[in-house]
């Protein structure tokens, strides 16, 4: 019999297993033939260094404004690869499937999964499925991880920031985390704001092949933002870091809802956008391969690396003062009195 | 014939000391000698047992007007035969316990100098003495000498160290002794910072930029002030707009009581506090005729007027202004501006002048903000003239420093039994101020030679002031909750070791049970405390969004009293139907709203409800205009909260109350009627609760602490209700009891805590 929703015997390793990944998953996300399966994919070493990371979404809704769950896993992923300088390959998906999910729902994430893929030039060659009882997850978790190989012998880290450093940003602030926080709520907002969920592998090769060594970091400020990013970077690299508030790239809608609900746009997070740390002769050229992509049209200099070993973040506010930025404990807090 | 040796402690130093010694020991015929050391004073004294006592029951009695003395011990020693009384050159000591005294006004007899056109000093703007002048600004370390002062610049001529050797003379070791000859010099800088070479008499030539409407940046004592005309209302105006400064009030600097009395109503204690050495900017009562620019003080009933405190304040105010305005010279919530250097760069665009002395100022410090409550002083700024004076603690303990709160941040050092506050930091989300508060802290621990043993901050994790104890990973750290500090802070204040119930009144404040409290009645002492109870919880949509607009707490103010049907009034709040929907949903959701029993929002809440303010454009500003709304004799009347057993907690609703407000304004009834209904509801909660801590614990004791006791007409109704009511009322005195009081409070609990674990 087949079920439109997800039972627990889908995760039993029995009939209903196969059906799910034979119906559902596989023809979706690699299209392996039952005969060619294995416990492992093999895969042909291209020499060199390799790139290797892993994260697990949980991301609630599973669909939101712009996106959903699927294209997350994989832009996130791709992402992280190529934020280490490197050109994302392969992918493995870990599905964690609460019973009770619509299959619907799923073949719409596999299928986001699928297309984020293949914009992103990447291919899903292993994975798993796990069914746990209702209420033992949140309808769908996934894992990715991926691979990705090196095209140059540079080393692109977050310790590499350095004095005179312009900062840029491949595009507006807080796209994603009010997306989704409005997703979740339920909030009726004066302008809808969509995710920014999208693959930055391309740009990432773009600037790695033509800005050279001026390009010594490079990070996605996804949870915490883009304050929260900068602040990790200032401490590895033993920096000072300045922004500039009125050149932070923020659409109205977003700075609109973030107004209302008391929210900085600076530690909201992110899902296709990227920080760079670029030597200031080329922070110009590096600003025109931003905005070729379309997921940089917004891309803007932020700021730039002042001073040397204290990690300090500052906000150069719009009437001219300096604020220091710092990571938050937990939930931001009230603090004026 | 005896010998004797004594050794002083206290504040003896730059203070006209050892001169008094010296005369007096000539008077009474004893001979010896005084010399400063580290620790203080110390003299050796030889004479008849009689002529020895009545030297030294001078010595306690007849101290010079600005010694304070902590430590007087004489013991016997051997006979040296001494020709004569002399003075002698200062010697470091082990400790270096000497006290460097607050920057103080000029002295009569300085003035009188100063406008003698047969003075050597006539019209010299830096002229001081022993009595007076600058010093906590210009030290850069101890012993106070001039080679530890910023005056190490100028080298005096013969005349100047004629009297500083004199022991006879007002001068003697007057460390800043200066005159024109070989002292520090006025210049007027153009709005570029380039001198002016053709101008005479600078003085002269800022009072004429004055007149004619100009902004002059002025270099004072402490840091700049931006002057204006405050008679001048064009002028006013565009400083405001320079400044980017809408709404709070300018301080008022005015030649002299009388002119002050043009302005303001002025009782006796009022005129004690104005004219005290300190001179501090005193809140005043306008007088409807005062004839100065509505924009000095717009919305507002009082002036904060000071009179003058330098020489150079004296001849400026003597240009017949009827006010100056003198605001701090900063931008925003940047520190004051205090250097010649960088003035014309942060002042760029602001000033068309500068009015600068080539005196460095080694330590910036704000003017005090002070008025009288209750009949008393009441600091509600503690800086210049007042630091670094120390408050006397009951008993020793370990050396603490406290590094206070987010907002209007001063730290604390203790050393033994005193606690010295340092002057008001600031803000210290600004990245200056929070440099300020560093080099603040190596200066106090300098000047008063003291490391400290523990680290005290509040338990807020993300105020700065934390992250620099957190920093300083070397110390052992206390957290000590916000409302408890204040607690302690207002027992210290009032020299009280023992349990009390704190009704702790404030903005916010981060609660030991991770809700945002700032309406609170504690009990406790400087070791322990419990929430006995509190005002019930309203969500804060937007976090701190919802201090900035009291609108938003207007909002969760309704919907805790009505629920989801929340009644519709006629005062616009400036919100579209789409955001409010967006805040109700907010609410509902529990999303960025924190709860809180803040007070402080409370008033805000009322504030708009009562259409007196939407949205704040500074600190304090709903409630303010709040309690100034009310009109003499506007009644007893009073709002009701409800108030419950939560547990063995009091909880004081203010539904019942916000439907009063409603209703008040649904029948046309304007601000000053709803004000004061709310400020009396506020005082019978008070005293009722405290009544029933009173049952429970036999507690009479009873301290106001919080921002909120700055409210004149909260602080004298429910201090007269309590005392009526039998209890032992404590309000702030020393200290402010707002969060630049705060300090005090963290030293003192960790002081206690530190102690107990390290014996
Ligand atoms: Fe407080
Ligand atoms: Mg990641
Ligand atoms: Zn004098
Ligand atoms: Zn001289």
């Amino acid at each position: 019999m087949k079920s439109d929703i997800i039972l627990l015997g889908h995760g039993s390793g029995g009939k209903l297993s196969h059906q799910l990944l034979d119906d559902v998953i596989i023809p979706r996300l690699s299209g392996v033939a039952q005969k060619d399966q294995n416990d492992a994919a093999v895969l042909t070493s291209p020499g060199g260094r390799l790139a290797f990371t892993t994260d697990s979404y949980v991301v609630d809704p599973i669909f939101f404004a712009g996106g959903n769950i699927g294209d997350l896993a994989v832009n996130g992923t791709v992402n992280d690869l190529a934020m280490a300088g490197a050109r994302p390959l392969y992918l493995s998906v870990g599905l964690i499937l609460e019973e009770g999910l619509p299959i619907s729902e799923l073949e719409q994430v596999l299928d986001s999964m699928k297309a984020a893929a293949a914009a992103a030039d990447v291919r899903i060659v292993t994975g798993d499925t796990k069914v746990v009882p209702r209420g033992k997850g949140d309808r769908i978790f996934i894992n990715t991880a991926g691979i990705g190989t090196f095209e140059h012998d540079r080393e692109i880290l977050g310790s590499g920031a350095r004095p005179g450093d312009r900062i840029l940003v491949s595009g507006t602030l807080g796209d994603h985390g009010m997306a989704v926080l409005a997703g979740r709520e339920g909030l009726e907002l004066q302008s809808p704001i969509e995710s920014d969920s999208a693959p930055l592998n391309f740009m990432v090769a773009d600037l790695l092949s033509e800005l050279g060594d001026a390009l010594h970091v490079l990070r996605d400020p996804t949870r915490g933002g883009v304050a929260t990013t900068l602040k990790e970077i200032a401490l590895q690299s033993d920096v000072d870091l300045t922004l500039e508030e009125t050149q932070l790239p923020v659409s109205d809608a977003v700075r609109g809802a973030c107004a209302i609900l008391g929210l900085d746009p600076l530690f909201v997070a992110n899902e296709g956008k990227l920080l760079a740390f670029v030597a200031p002769q080329q922070s110009e050229a590096a600003l025109q391969i931003m905005r070729r992509h379309p997921a940089g049209r917004q891309a803007a200099i932020i700021g730039e690396v002042t001073g040397q070993s204290a990690g300090k973040v500052f906000l150069r506010t719009a009437i001219g003062g300096l604020r220091s930025i710092e990571m938050l404990a937990g939930e931001q807090l009230p603090r004026i009195c | 014939m005896q010998r004797k040796r004594i050794e002083i402690e206290g504040i003896v130093q730059g203070v006209g000391f050892r001169p008094f010694v010296y005369q007096i020991a000539r008077l009474h015929g004893v001979r010896g000698w005084v010399c400063n050391d580290s620790r203080g004073v110390m003299i050796e004294a030889e004479g008849a047992s009689l002529s020895l006592d009545s030297f030294l029951s001078d010595l306690r009695d007849k101290i010079p007007p600005l010694a304070e003395i902590t430590r007087f011990d004489v013991t016997d020693c051997p006979l040296q035969g001494d020709k004569q009384f002399v003075i002698r050159g200062s010697v470091e000591a082990a400790g270096k316990t000497a006290r460097i005294t607050p920057d103080t006004h000029v002295c009569e007899a300085c003035l009188g100098e100063l406008f003698d056109p047969a003075d050597r000093r006539y019209r010299y703007p830096f002229i001081n003495c022993t009595h007076c002048g600058p010093r906590f600004s210009i030290v850069t370390g101890i012993p106070y000498d001039r080679d530890k002062s910023t005056m190490v610049d100028f080298a005096m001529c013969d005349a100047c160290r004629e009297e500083y050797e004199d022991p006879s003379s007002r001068r003697f070791h007057a460390q800043p002794n200066a005159c024109p000859d070989c002292g520090p010099q006025v210049r007027l800088l153009s709005a570029q910072g380039q001198p002016l070479l053709e101008i005479d008499d600078p003085v002269a030539a800022t009072a004429e930029l004055l007149r004619q409407g100009r902004i002059v940046a002025i270099k004072g004592l402490g840091g700049f002030h931006l002057a204006v005309d405050a008679g001048h209302s064009e002028a006013v105006a565009e400083l405001r707009r320079r400044k980017a400064r809408d709404e709070k009030p300018f301080a008022l600097m005015v030649r002299d009581l009388e002119a002050a009395r043009a302005l303001v109503r002025i009782d006796a204690a009022e005129q004690a506090l104005l004219t005290s050495t300190a001179r501090p900017i005193v809140l005043l009562d306008q007088v409807p005729e005062h004839g100065l620019s509505p924009l000095v003080a717009p919305r507002n009933r009082s002036f904060g007027v000071m009179l003058p405190y330098t020489p150079l304040h004296h001849l400026l105010l003597h240009e017949n202004f009827r006010a100056l305005v003198m605001t701090s010279a900063n931008i925003s919530d940047e520190p004051i501006v205090y250097r010649n250097d960088d003035a014309p760069q942060r002042l760029c665009g602001i000033a068309d002048a500068y009015l600068v002395h080539d005196r460095r100022i080694h330590t910036r410090t704000d003017d005090s903000i002070a008025r009288v409550l209750a009949d008393r002083p009441m600091m509600l700024r503690r800086s210049r003239g007042y630091v670094p004076r120390a408050v006397s603690l009951s008993s020793p303990r370990p050396a603490v420093l406290a590094l206070g709160a987010e907002l209007k941040n001063t730290l604390c050092l203790t050393q033994g039994d005193r606690a010295f506050l340092s002057q008001h930091i600031g803000d210290l989300k600004n990245h200056e101020v929070y440099r300020a508060l560093e080099q603040s802290a190596a200066h106090l621990e300098e000047i008063l030679a003291t490391r400290p043993a523990v680290l005290a901050h509040d338990l807020h994790p993300d105020y700065l002031s934390t992250h620099y104890a957190q920093a300083r990973d070397e110390l052992p750290r206390v957290a000590v909750q916000h409302h408890h500090a204040h607690l302690a802070s207002c027992l210290a204040d009032n020299g009280v070791d023992a349990p009390a119930i704190g009704v702790i009144f404030d903005g916010i404040g981060l609660g030991l049970d991770g809700t945002i409290w700032g309406g609170e009645f504690l009990v406790g002492d400087f070791e322990n405390f419990r929430r006995a109870g509190h005002l019930a919880c309203l969500p804060m949509p937007g976090g701190d969004a919802a201090t900035r607009e009291p609108r938003r707490m207007a909002l969760s103010a309704l919907l805790h009293a009505y629920g989801e049907d929340i009644p519709q009034l006629s005062h616009d709040d400036g919100f579209t139907d789409q955001e409010r929907r967006l805040l109700q949903q907010m609410v509902a959701r529990k999303l960025n709203s924190p709860l809180t029993s803040s007070c402080g929002r409370l008033f805000d809440a009322v504030a708009a409800l009562a259409g007196v303010r939407q949205v704040v454009s500074y600190e304090g500003q709903a409630a303010l205009e709040l309690e100034q709304a009310i009109e003499r004799g506007d009644g007893a009347a009073a709002y009701r909260f409800e108030i419950r057993n939560d547990g063995d907690l009091l909880v004081c609703d203010p539904a019942p109350l916000i439907r009063q407000v409603v209703e008040d304004v649904r029948a046309g009834h304007g601000p000053a009627w709803i004000s004061i209904r709310f400020h009396n509801g506020l005082a019978q909660v008070i005293t009722e609760v405290c009544r029933r801590i009173r049952l429970q614990t036999g507690l009479e004791r009873v301290v106001l602490s919080g921002g909120v006791f700055q409210n004149r007409i909260l602080t004298e109704k429910t201090n007269r209700i309590l005392t009526e009511g039998g209890f032992d009322v404590l309000l702030h005195r020393q200290v402010p009891p707002n969060d630049g009081g705060l300090a005090l409070g963290q030293a003192v609990i960790a002081g206690r805590r530190f102690g107990k674990k390290s014996t």
